[in-house]
């Protein structure tokens, strides 16, 4: 039998003793790369692991992303963890349960088929006779590489992968301390970074002696246009904080002058490639349509403000830090440092939902600046103001799409073009540094040129290439290098924004063909199981071909397979305009191939509902010439309790078919569906988001 | 200049030494180690800080440490623990009512405010309580379902 071809994170870290360990008291840990963003993945992956291991859960603790003990695995990012990281813990522990159970037959001179696993023994059936993996553990040696050829448990047999397992992390986290945010170390100061108003600003003057008499100042610590201020007590910060925005003098460039999101990109320079390209029989349309889309920029606007702790021990640093790729963290730390990476450590603790690249990371090199300059342990915490308008944000995005039908009203020529900046400029990622503080030291890393990533997965063009079987096809990116404002991954990239412009120019052209728009995606999709996801969402939704809207309410649909790689998603929405536009109800249908956990995925798919309709009904990211100016929740509101749909779920279960991620999947359906909706219910087309009340009013007249 | 307070949190008194203008969720937090309660926007519109003053649901970021004093203050802590939760928690537990969950301790001190003064309440009534708290991750649907049955339980 042949090698297999290992998941990366096996191929990065193949040896078995880097991924598990059997404890003196009868327990296991199993160390991961990948880390709780608040998605449950600690638990899906535990799941798979005691499992695999035969071990009833209890007996099993995880520790994930913490570079002393576990793997590297790149980022918890992309819907990938249970698709690479589930995998590779899946076959790690499938592997050494079969070194284990090899063992126990020879001791028990008994043949290996004779052999049941229960609890994390090895019995012989009807006898006394068991041997633990405690009792072999030291005559089986883990200190070699993983050859994936162990057979993992077949589904069928599955007692813990596809169950509902309760979160591991949530009992915590409604009783008290959870999160880095909550811990203390003992001499431990507190510590603000102290903002300029702008982007590239330079600080000119500073009244250092009237921040040094601010109460409880310990420290001043200031690298170039780096300043921040450490004190006793963490009120103490915050006023000193204020005192500082009046002792520090910046000169800055001005913003770019705003405008709407199309003329905005449209007029920046641009790099312009065909991304994918299919040519089949000459088009023959007889109608053309073309329409274009926008998204605003978007921010990740996490609850809980990034947050990191950072310890100096002799030469050493020891981070905790809310990072999604504690490996990456520390290499860019050590290089903004100029240490060995040796002498860093990042570790993994839970924050706030982060939806990707936001202050996370940034915020680490901070207190690694102030701890270093102090010599004490240094907790500090980005400001609201500081998460709202410092973090990257989601790219502002423009769509254009051309579709010719032809006389039977199948489109026979697509062309999608796209405008956006990067969608992934996240620490580690090529030459130079990726961390805010590195740019403001001196003397300044070097910002790695913008570079986005390539289809399949894609990056600006996620999810460009529409999955409908049109026999001409067409994907251009105007990629623009420039970025007037900070850019970097949010949860989808450019998924949502091109999703929601297919999935419009598809009920665009059903609506003006007459066709019902769920009839019409299924005559232009050959793969069933996007077919069953549209028929599903459909049939739970009791959608009735046809249905004529009253003038107040209406409903849409649409459908994404995410990155075209992951879980097939389709949504139908509900929606009422009465005073302003109000979600009544979603109801989403998954295909995720092998479910893990089905609760959690229910939770990812609400919630993903949930934000996707904020994005779409509310947010963007506003500025002058003078800098960020969303930066409250005032300025900058998302979807509240009493905005809340009724949201029903329907998973289409695979067992035996590869687990797909889902992280993302529901996003781009449900703006889709949304603006689908609002054409059913009032007959206009909303075309830029958000859908705010003006915007629909525009759209009106 | 820094001051000695007797500050009653979760049913007993406490003493703490601090400026009287301090807001009370760095007291609650950094000096009486009462984690649960957390900084999210130090403005009073996330609802992450809120505490129980009184019975009401308050933001404890922007509430001044002297304006505590002689008055009842209740954290998640003093709600229950991992080991005795509350009807409240037990019910976001059971529902898995939380994703990165930063809001939710703040979400059931408003519900705990609603369910002592409103035992019945209808959704809408649920979401208006909860009117000052932000939740990003967007599990609303499971946090209005788990107050709903916490409230049950609690009849």
């Amino acid at each position: 039998m042949s090698a297999p071809e290992l998941p990366l994170s096996l191929r990065t870290t193949p040896r078995l003793e880097r991924w598990l360990r059997f404890n003196a008291d009868g327990t296991v840990t199993a160390f991961s790369g990948k880390v709780e963003l608040g998605q449950g993945i600690v638990t899906a992956i535990a799941q798979i692991a005691a499992e695999e291991l035969g071990l009833e859960p209890a007996q099993l603790s995880m520790v994930a992303g913490d570079t002393t003990a576990s793997p590297d695995e790149w980022y918890t990012a992309g819907s990938q963890s249970v698709e690479v990281g589930g995998t590779a813990m899946r076959l790690v522990c499938a592997e050494v349960r079969e070194l284990f159970l090899a063992a126990a037959a020879r001791e028990l001179e008994v043949s290996p088929a004779d052999l049941r696993l229960r609890a994390g023994n090895f019995e012989v059936p009807g006898t006394d006779l068991k041997r633990s993996y405690w009792q072999l553990a030291d005559k089986v040696s883990l200190a070699r590489e993983v050859t994936g050829r162990a057979q993992p448990v077949p589904p069928a047999q599955h007692r813990l992968v596809g169950s509902s397992t309760p979160r591991r992390d949530i009992p915590a986290k409604v009783s008290g301390a959870a999160y880095v945010h909550d811990m203390t170390l003992p001499g431990m100061v507190y510590a603000r970074v102290v903002r300029p108003p702008r982007y590239g600003a330079k600080l000119v003057a500073l009244d250092q002696a009237a921040l040094r008499a601010a109460p409880g100042v310990l420290a001043v610590v200031r690298s170039g246009n780096f300043l921040a201020v450490a004190t006793e007590r963490e009120e103490q910060a915050v006023q000193a904080l204020a005192i500082a925005q009046r002792a520090a003098q910046w000169d800055a460039p001005p913003m770019r002058e705003p405008a709407e999101t199309v003329p905005f990109l449209m007029g920046l320079p641009a790099q312009t490639s065909t991304v994918y390209s299919k040519a089949g029989p000459a088009a023959g349309g007889v109608r053309r349509f073309e329409a274009v889309y926008s998204k605003p920029y978007l921010a990740h606007a996490s609850i809980g403000p990034s947050c990191a702790l950072a310890a100096p021990e002799g030469a050493r640093l020891r981070i905790w830090s809310h990072t999604q790729g504690p490996h990456m963290l520390r290499a860019q730390i050590a290089k903004a440092l100029g240490a060995p990476e040796s002498d860093v450590d990042v570790i993994h603790r839970d924050g706030a939902g982060c939806y990707g690249h936001n202050g996370a990371d940034d915020v680490a090199l901070d207190a690694a600046l102030v701890a270093r300059a102090c010599g004490r342990p240094v907790m500090l915490q980005w400001t609201r103001e500081d998460e709202l308008a410092w973090s990257p944000f989601g790219s502002a995005m423009a769509v254009k799409i051309a579709a010719e039908v032809d006389a039977g009203g199948s489109v026979v020529g697509w062309r999608h073009e796209l405008w956006s900046h990067t969608h992934i400029k996240r620490p580690g990622r090529g030459e130079g540094i990726n961390l805010l503080a590195a740019w403001h030291m001196d003397p300044p890393a070097p910002e790695p040129p913008a570079r986005d990533m390539p289809l399949p997965a894609g990056g600006g063009d996620r999810n460009a290439v529409a999955l409908y079987d049109f026999p001409n096809q067409e994907v251009v990116y105007h990629f623009l290098p420039q970025m007037p404002l900070r850019v970097s991954a949010l949860r989808t990239l450019g998924a949502y924004a091109n999703v929601f412009a297919i999935e419009s120019m598809m009920d665009e052209i059903a609506a003006a063909l007459g066709i019902d728009p769920v009839e019409y995606r299924l005559r232009h999709l050959k793969d069933e199981r996007a077919k069953a996801v549209v028929r599903a969402a459909a049939d739970a939704a009791g959608w009735t071909p046809g249905a004529r809207a009253d003038g107040a309410s209406g409903r849409g649909i649409a459908f994404a397979r995410y990155k075209n790689l992951s879980a097939y998603c389709a949504v139908v929405v509900e929606v009422e305009l009465v005073e302003k536009l109000r979600i009544k109800r979603a109801v989403a249908a998954v295909d995720a191939g092998q479910v893990v956990n089905p609760d959690g995925l229910r939770n990812q798919i609400e919630g993903g509902i949930v934000q996707a309709a904020s994005w779409t009904l509310k947010e963007q990211v506003r500025w002058t010439r003078d800098g960020i100016t969303s930066r409250t929740w005032e300025d900058y509101p998302i979807l509240k309790f009493d905005e809340t749909p009724e949201i029903e779920v329907v998973l289409i279960d695979r067992p035996e078919e590869p687990s797909l991620g889902t992280g993302e999947c529901a996003a781009g359906p449900t703006a889709g569906a949304i603006a689908n909706a609002l054409h059913h219910a009032l007959g206009v087309r909303a075309r830029h988001l958000p859908l705010s009340p003006e915007r629909i009013a525009a759209a009106m007249d | 200049m820094a001051e000695r307070f007797t500050l009653r949190v979760n049913g007993r008194e406490q003493e703490v030494v601090a400026e009287p203008a301090t807001p009370l969720l760095y007291i609650l937090r950094n000096d009486l180690g009462l984690k649960g309660t957390r900084f999210g926007c130090g403005t009073g519109q996330c609802g992450a800080c809120t505490v129980l003053f009184d019975g009401n649901a308050v933001q404890s970021c922007d509430t001044p440490l002297w304006s505590a004093i002689g008055h009842e203050l209740t954290t998640i802590e003093g709600l229950g623990s991992t080991e005795h939760p509350h009807a409240l928690q037990r019910a976001f537990i059971d529902e898995q009512a939380a994703q990165c969950g930063y809001c939710i301790d703040g979400v059931i001190m408003s519900a705990a405010a609603l369910l002592a003064k409103n035992p019945q309440p209808t959704k809408q009534e649920i979401a208006a309580a909860l009117e000052r708290n932000l939740c990003r991750c967007g599990t609303h649907v499971r946090v209005l379902r788990a107050i709903e049955r916490a409230a049950k339980e609690m009849r």
